[in-house]
């Protein structure tokens, strides 16, 4: 894993109209949830973060408060080029899916009973929830390197699955309480690591 | 329609930090605060219906784009029982004004700081810490979009759908797009 984040070369974005590119291309293809797109074009295409890189990022942005796509575009916007950079990501993000959703208010009305609609949006919401799910299998990847080591990262992790999917626990909860304790165990074994 | 609202510029006021409030609770996403939203909008002030919160939930989750513009289709039904398509392309701004602005300071100033000090080891724990768990949301969170479809007795070709989705992603590089319009070609015509 190592050696391939390191042969691929991470690039940043150019310029203001790039990143308000980038975000216009990375929302619009956003169906149920823009994760798996920001996945696909930040680290794949655009190449402007490696996997771990990414997961960490989005750490941060999951646990503040805002949508996470929405606050790592703040993140991304924000490293390179201020609060400028800010405006143009968060103008990509909204100013295209704020047309497409308003139009669709405008016409929702009329489509909203048709039922080969209906079947569509189903059929969508089922690709979606798989495209959401190996998202996270292929970011799962990027633990290998991590100090945690394998078996520690995956008991956690599954913990984690069990307490939001299956026992639905509060969102806030899980990441205080268990990420708490996760990030309690790193900091020791980055101490031991550092000792060694 | 609805009998048009009489909103002054003090309930404009109201509706504005009510989401400012809401924009620093969000953890987790602006879906955490939807609940609150139908109690302040729908229950307390009255100010839209509840099929007009359904669909606008409905719609911002069918389009492309952040989830989080569902509050940008709330202002602008705010506005459409106010008077009319500019009071509702005004409650849009006023709504998504509220709901994005102090997260999106609070995170441009955590993450710098973040990114200053990243080899301080508290940073370096956080970041290491987190990633497990916040990988495991993620499958979680397509666990629970999968578990909408209902019972996987009776509705197994979506579940179908997902299973296979998933497993092409994970080892394939198609686009995403591609995977979109067949799972949405076989819902019109019925198939799943």
């Amino acid at each position: 894993m190592a050696d391939t984040s390191r042969s691929v070369e991470r690039t940043q974005p150019k310029s203001l109209t790039d990143l308000f590119v980038s975000f216009t291309v990375l929302a619009l293809q956003g169906f149920g949830g823009v994760l798996a797109v920001a996945q696909r074009e930040l680290v794949e295409r655009k190449r402007w973060f490696t996997n771990e890189e990414f997961v960490e990022e989005w750490a941060v942005a999951q646990i503040m408060p805002g949508p996470n796509v929405v606050n790592l575009a703040v993140m991304i916007g924000g490293r390179y080029f201020g609060v400028p950079g800010v405006l143009a990501a968060l103008a990509g993000i909204f100013t295209a899916p704020l047309v497409v959703v308003l139009s669709l208010a405008l016409l929702y009305a009329q489509f909203a009973s048709h039922p080969g609609v209906i079947g569509a949006l189903r059929g969508m919401g089922a690709v979606a929830a798989g495209l959401v799910v190996a998202t996270g299998l292929r970011l799962a990847t990027s633990l290998k390197n991590s100090v945690m080591g394998i078996a520690l990262n995956s008991v956690l992790g599954v913990l984690g699955f069990i307490a939001v999917a299956l026992l639905r626990w509060p969102l806030i909860y899980v990441l205080l309480g268990l990420g708490g304790v996760s990030c309690v165990l790193a900091y020791r074994l980055l101490g031991q690591e550092a000792r060694a | 329609m609805n009998p048009v609202l009489d909103l002054g510029w003090g309930d404009w006021l109201y509706l504005l930090t009510h989401f400012l409030t809401l924009s620093l609770l969000s953890v987790g996403g602006g879906i955490t605060t939807a609940p609150d939203m139908h109690r302040f909008l729908v229950d307390q002030q009255g100010w839209i219906t509840d099929p007009q919160y359904t669909s606008s939930i409905a719609i911002a989750q069918a389009a492309p784009g952040p989830n989080i513009l569902f509050v940008a289709l709330l202002g602008w039904h705010v506005g459409l029982n106010a008077g009319g398509l500019g009071w509702a392309l005004f409650g849009v701004l006023v709504c998504m004004l509220g709901i994005i602005m102090p997260s999106t300071i609070l995170v441009y100033v955590t993450s710098r700081w973040s990114h200053e000090n990243r080899d301080l080891r508290a940073v370096r724990a956080f970041k290491l810490g987190m990633a497990p768990i916040v990988i495991a949301l993620l499958i979680a969170t397509g666990w629970i979009l999968a578990r909408a479809h209902g019972d996987p007795a009776r509705d197994w070709p979506l579940w179908l759908v997902t299973a296979l989705s998933a497993l092409i992603v994970w080892r394939t590089r198609l686009h995403l797009l591609w995977l979109l319009g067949i799972g949405g070609l076989l819902g019109w015509f019925g198939l799943v």
